[in-house]
């Protein structure tokens, strides 16, 4: 078995049936082309890379040895690998609950997201930001697991109602009114940095 | 004009829906009603549109452009060492259920031990292999039964 997915993307479908077949090449290329968006909402949702990176590779190990049971008529594969991804990440986030984190395990807030760059190099702009990014990240933070992921999965990974409704088996209205409280919470948690 | 509890709810679907830019051309027009008939909803679209305004100006950390590199390495040598792991307690299975067997054909037939001691070590060797199978059947039922346990929860 050779180590290096070939690079040329065919069709999601043939993949599919090349890695139920047992074709860990075919299944490289599905990662490569999922493991951006697969990294970034486990990042999302646990806050730390390390975490996220194991996390998001956990769970495509997992979804190669449950793929015999995947059915591609009823979902897209990242659709059903964010199932494995979520539960994954809510297990984490219940077992790091429970446990106190040793101080040197605990990231800086904020390490997670950034300001999207420009060309600002006013010291007192940038730190200003880094104090917005900050109080942002914690108020994400404390969310709840199911309204974090909600601002995931629109704030930063840019989905639309109809696919968060489809990633997430639940109706458009539902996706509305969650996002709604998770921002509300968000909107009093930040509320001395919004006036 | 105050709106009533439902409306107010109805109002917020919108107020998401128009932050995301999700909005149609009729909840348009109703959403549009909604701020310029009542001030509490306009000043609500303000706060909330600020709050968008902020988090639009945020993403995710990238991270160092190796861990692209060695993502997939990553996932295949799990896969590897997965099936390393399970030939590897198949073989441990056989070795140790023969020389079990083993073990007490030999205990049977030594002629020079004594009755209650070939007893002793058959029920250590017996109640050993007992504790294991509940230990597995355990393990396979709680898996079952667990939902946090589930690789796909729809």
């Amino acid at each position: 078995m050779n180590n290096t997915p070939p690079p040329e993307p065919p069709d999601e479908a043939r993949l599919i049936s090349r890695c139920q077949a047992g074709d860990v090449q075919a299944f490289g290329v599905l990662v490569e082309k999922h493991k951006r968006r697969a990294y970034y909402t486990a990042l999302g949702l646990v806050g730390s890379h390390d975490e996220a990176l194991d996390i998001s590779q956990e769970a495509f190990v997992r979804a190669y040895r449950a793929l015999a049971r995947f059915q591609p008529q009823r979902s897209s594969f990242f659709t059903w690998y964010y199932q494995i991804l979520r539960n994954l990440s809510f297990n984490f986030l219940r077992d790091r609950a429970k446990q106190p984190r040793p101080f040197s395990e605990i990231e800086a807030p904020g390490n997670s997201i950034q300001h999207i760059p420009d060309e600002s190099c006013d010291p007192s702009i940038i730190a200003e930001r880094n104090e917005l990014k900050d109080a942002v990240w914690r108020a994400i933070d404390s969310l709840k697991a199911p309204e974090r992921e909600i601002i995931v999965l629109r704030d930063f990974q840019d989905l639309s109602y109809k696919e968060i409704a489809e990633t997430l088996d639940c109706p458009i209205g539902t996706v509305m009114s969650r996002l709604f409280n998770a921002r509300k919470q968000l909107r009093e948690k930040l509320e001395g940095y919004l006036s | 004009m105050k709106l009533p509890d439902t409306e107010r709810e109805k109002f917020h679907l919108l107020l998401m829906a128009a932050l995301d830019g999700e909005l149609t051309a009729a909840e348009k027009a109703q959403f549009e009603r909604y701020i310029s008939q009542d001030p509490a909803c306009r000043e609500e679209w303000q706060r909330y549109a600020k709050l968008k305004e902020v988090t639009k100006t945020m993403q995710f950390t990238k991270p160092a452009p190796e861990v692209w590199d060695r993502y997939w390495t990553g996932i295949y040598n799990r896969l590897e060492r997965g099936l390393g792991w399970i030939v590897f307690s198949i073989g441990c299975v056989i070795l140790l259920t023969y020389g079990g067997f083993k073990a007490v054909e030999s205990i049977i037939a030594d002629p020079e031990l004594a009755l209650v001691v070939k007893t002793g070590i058959i029920a250590v060797i017996g109640g050993l292999m007992l504790l294991l199978v509940s230990v597995i059947r355990e393990k396979i039922f709680t898996a079952k039964t667990d939902k946090y346990q589930k690789e796909v929860q729809r």
